[in-house]
């Protein structure tokens, strides 16, 4: 494992994706920080990247990883790996050589210094080369830690880490319902790659995982596409696979209080190395596609709460009406019914416990009985589990009528540490110094 | 099996060898040892009559007193193989001559022709000139051609046996003979496979073979030993087997592979773990894929060792990187012995398949920029 290099100055050895677009006559259109992106107009955040064009490329380094209020991107690769090296040194220089390797990408550049063209013709080249001649693509990479990093199932300190687990990293109970996966869920480390560019997310996921041969292992991965969420109020609400406007309650960037409050693990929370980082929930909810598109628009929309065109609560004209969980019809029925999953999905039914979602849609081809294997892969990112998503979904699983056209195949649970302040800095500096 | 070809760049002729040192035979030493040393090799021993001697041409002489077939290698660091002689038979002796310069070695017996061996020192004192690092590798060629010769000889008379029991009709010592037969063949496949048109009529699977051509070799005795038990029919494709493996015995023997060849055959027959043995592709009647996972392994490292000295000066990092990985995948597959051979394929669970197959890809990688190193 070499050393990172931390040179600014020099990682351009390399083919430099963004500068070819550049050269090949592109113009401004593919230059970071240029180019402002329609609608993008900001609130006051924090996050520069929401005024890159789609093209561009999002600041890698920063006070919070980006890739978690950064404008929900169109695509997705997520990635979990087991760790099976049992070198805590090995495991190191792997933190640093992908936190290399993922500035440099995220910036337009090949994964390696060399770039896969650039090489010796005997060596195998340190990039892959798929992505040559794309743009950055707005490519964010967010990396995770699992519980499993901190210890085993027998119980083992692995990296001498153990002690620095945080409280809020409690493995998830079993919910009702549940049908996961184990070889599809959990792992040691996740990586989240999100870019406009399902070949750019890819390549970084490829990539990563080729350094990693020998220290880490894929565990499971899963492909997504059209987010299911705005994570910005110059966002649209994108609609998932039931068709319904979905994500019109998140977390938005803009929101700084409540990112304070909901988003972000502050000093005192617990362990020192996660003040800044955040915690992600991921699950893969399979959506039994057939069934739900034969049911009534009527019947869809009262297990949503909202209505199907507008995205509008029950009850009210615009989507980003509040909700009136109280109000009765004609019929002396609650408008919104108890089961509605809008309802039971609602900060003000949560004792005012909120996520920051950014989940994706996905299409794993067929099931070989006809049906499409698709659903939601869900992301949620949030302060604490165990006050946020743990209660909210545990009322979900209960009551959600949504649920007969559900199933959970698979549940992970990361500490995604915070952001990486330098060129000197590394994914897990502070957790594994 | 495969599907790839040796790359032979343009360039690699710079790097062939002229003059090499150490090829044995003939040189008439000052330092030569006086008369063979003799080694008693028995099931649970082996007694090594003299572990110091002085530098040059050395001949031990290997008993069998055991009850299994055994081998003895010399090895020097990193199991480089200086020499060996395989498949001595109960009750037999046999002859190896060794040029040996100076320097620490380790004796191995392999009852069984499995496993690490018992394994002994061996120090050889005298005159040591520092090899040049064009010189090491100019060694590397002859050395590897050292093991291919030892390989194609047990390649020649293994295949015999089975020839033999399978004309014999003699089912249950063919299945016996098919996976150590195939052994000697999937521990130079590189290079046997260099010789396209014997390669698939000797190990062409089922789905390889092309429109109008027979299916014949290795994999069609397997398949009818496997599944239908009945080879009373086989005899000619058996007969023609020993003759194709006659030819490329013939034509390997007669191959000098360059250093770079070398790196990336080492490199192919991990390729050749990952995509064909992990998988369960290439025994798919007998099962018997670690077997060829072991003797892949063991022909990579056999083609690493050769290039050892050299690579120890040019990138001694690597070096440690490649027998760390080594002997991580050595002991996973080791998980998996039973006697002296392999469980089969189909007894691994999904999970220890991948536990193997994260180990090959941890050695493949930096197997992969050897070739990088030796062309520099």
């Amino acid at each position: 494992m070499s050393e990172p290099n931390t040179d600014e100055t020099t990682r351009g050895t390399g083919v430099s994706r963004r500068r070819a677009i550049t050269l090949a006559g592109a113009g401004v259109a593919g230059v970071a920080g240029v180019a402002v992106g329609a609608g993008a107009l900001l609130g006051g955040g924090d996050q520069a990247s929401a005024t890159e064009t789609a093209a561009g490329a999002v600041p890698f380094h920063g006070e919070h990883q980006a890739g978690i209020t950064t404008p929900a991107q169109d695509r997705l690769h997520f990635v979990a790996f087991d760790v099976i090296t049992k070198d805590r040194a090995r495991l190191v220089a792997l933190l640093q050589e992908w936190t290399a390797a993922a500035a440099r990408m995220t910036a337009g550049k090949d994964a390696g210094l060399i770039g896969a063209v650039g090489g010796v013709p005997e060596a195998p080249p340190d990039d892959t080369g798929e992505a040559l001649g794309l743009p950055p693509s707005q490519l964010t990479i967010t990396v995770g830690f699992g519980p499993t990093l901190f210890r085993d199932a027998q119980g083992r300190d692995r990296f001498g880490i153990a002690d620095k687990r945080p409280a809020a990293l409690a493995d998830l109970p079993h919910f009702a319902g549940d049908a996961l996966k184990p070889e599809l869920s959990g792992g040691d480390i996740c990586v989240q790659a999100c870019a406009n560019d399902p070949q750019v997310a890819v390549h970084a996921i490829r990539n990563l995982a080729r350094i990693g041969m020998g220290v880490v292992s894929v565990r499971w991965s899963q492909l997504g596409f059209g987010r299911t969420s705005s994570t910005s109020r110059g966002q649209a609400t994108p609609r998932n696979l039931f068709g319904f406007k979905d994500g019109t309650a998140n977390l938005k960037a803009e929101d700084a209080d409540l990112l304070r409050e909901q988003l972000w693990a502050q000093p005192g929370d617990g362990p020192a190395w996660m003040a800044g980082g955040s915690y992600l929930v991921t699950r893969k909810i399979r959506m039994l596609i057939e069934t739900w598109d034969r049911s009534p628009l009527a019947e869809q929309e009262m297990i949503v709460g909202r209505t199907k065109g507008s995205g509008a609560p029950l009850g009210k004209r615009a989507e980003f009406d509040e909700p009136d969980f109280a109000v009765k019809g004609d019929d002396g029925e609650l408008v919104i019914a108890e089961t509605a999953h809008v309802r039971l999905a609602h900060p003000d039914q949560n004792d005012g416990a909120r996520l920051l979602r950014r989940g994706y849609n996905f299409v794993d081809g067929s099931d070989g009985l006809g049906r499409l294997d698709a659903g939601l892969f869900f992301i949620a990112y949030q302060r604490d589990p165990r006050k946020q998503f743990v209660p909210i979904q545990t009322r979900l699983a209960r009551n959600d009528a949504m649920n007969e056209y559900l199933r959970h195949m698979s549940s992970g649970l990361f500490a995604c540490p915070p952001g990486v302040r330098d060129a000197g800095d590394w994914w897990g500096r502070a957790l594994f110094s | 099996m495969r599907t790839t070809r040796f790359v032979v760049p343009a360039a690699a002729g710079v790097l062939a060898v002229a003059g090499l040192a150490g090829c044995g035979g003939g040189d008439d030493s000052d330092a030569k040892a006086d008369g063979p040393i003799a080694v008693k090799a028995t099931d649970s021993a082996c007694e090594v009559g003299a572990t110091e001697i002085v530098a040059g041409q050395v001949t031990f002489k290997v008993t069998n007193s055991g009850s299994k077939v055994n081998e003895f290698y010399v090895y020097a660091a990193g199991d480089r193989v200086m020499g060996e002689v395989e498949n001595i038979a109960p009750g037999l002796s046999r002859e190896l001559r060794v040029e040996l310069p100076a320097g620490t070695y380790e004796t191995a017996c392999k009852p069984g022709m499995s496993g690490r061996g018992i394994r002994g020192a061996l120090k050889v004192s005298g005159t040591a000139a520092t090899v040049a690092p064009d010189a090491a590798l100019g060694q590397a060629t002859a050395s590897y051609q050292r093991y291919v010769q030892s390989q194609t000889a047990a390649l020649l008379t293994k295949t015999e046996e089975f020839v033999a029991a399978v004309k014999a009709n003699d089912v249950a010592r063919a299945k016996d003979l098919y996976p150590v037969a195939r052994t000697y063949w999937e521990r130079i496949e590189p290079v046997a496979e260099s010789f396209g048109d014997l390669d698939p009529k000797i190990d062409g699977r089922e789905e390889v073979v092309e429109e109008g051509m027979p299916f014949t070799g290795f994999h069609r005795i397997e398949k009818d030993l496997w599944t239908t038990g009945d080879v009373s029919k086989d005899g000619a494709i058996a007969d023609q087997l020993l003759v194709d493996v006659k030819a490329i015995v013939a034509k390997a023997n007669a191959e000098k592979l360059t250093p770079l060849q070398l790196a990336n055959g080492a490199k192919a027959l991990l390729d050749e773990v990952a995509s064909g043995k992990i998988t369960g592709e290439e025994e798919r009647y007998s099962h018997t894929d670690l077997w060829d996972f072991n003797a892949n392994l063991e022909g990579s490292k056999a083609a690493i060792a050769a290039l050892r000295p050299a690579l120890e000066q040019r990138s001694p990092d690597l070096v440690k990187q490649l027998d760390t990985e080594f002997a991580n995948v050595e002991a996973m597959l080791g998980k998996h012995r039973a006697g002296d051979g392999w469980k089969l394929h189909t007894q691994l669970s999904k999970t220890e398949l991948k536990e193997l197959s994260d180990s090959i890809n941890a050695l493949a990688e930096p197997i992969s920029k050897v070739a990088a190193v030796v062309a520099r």
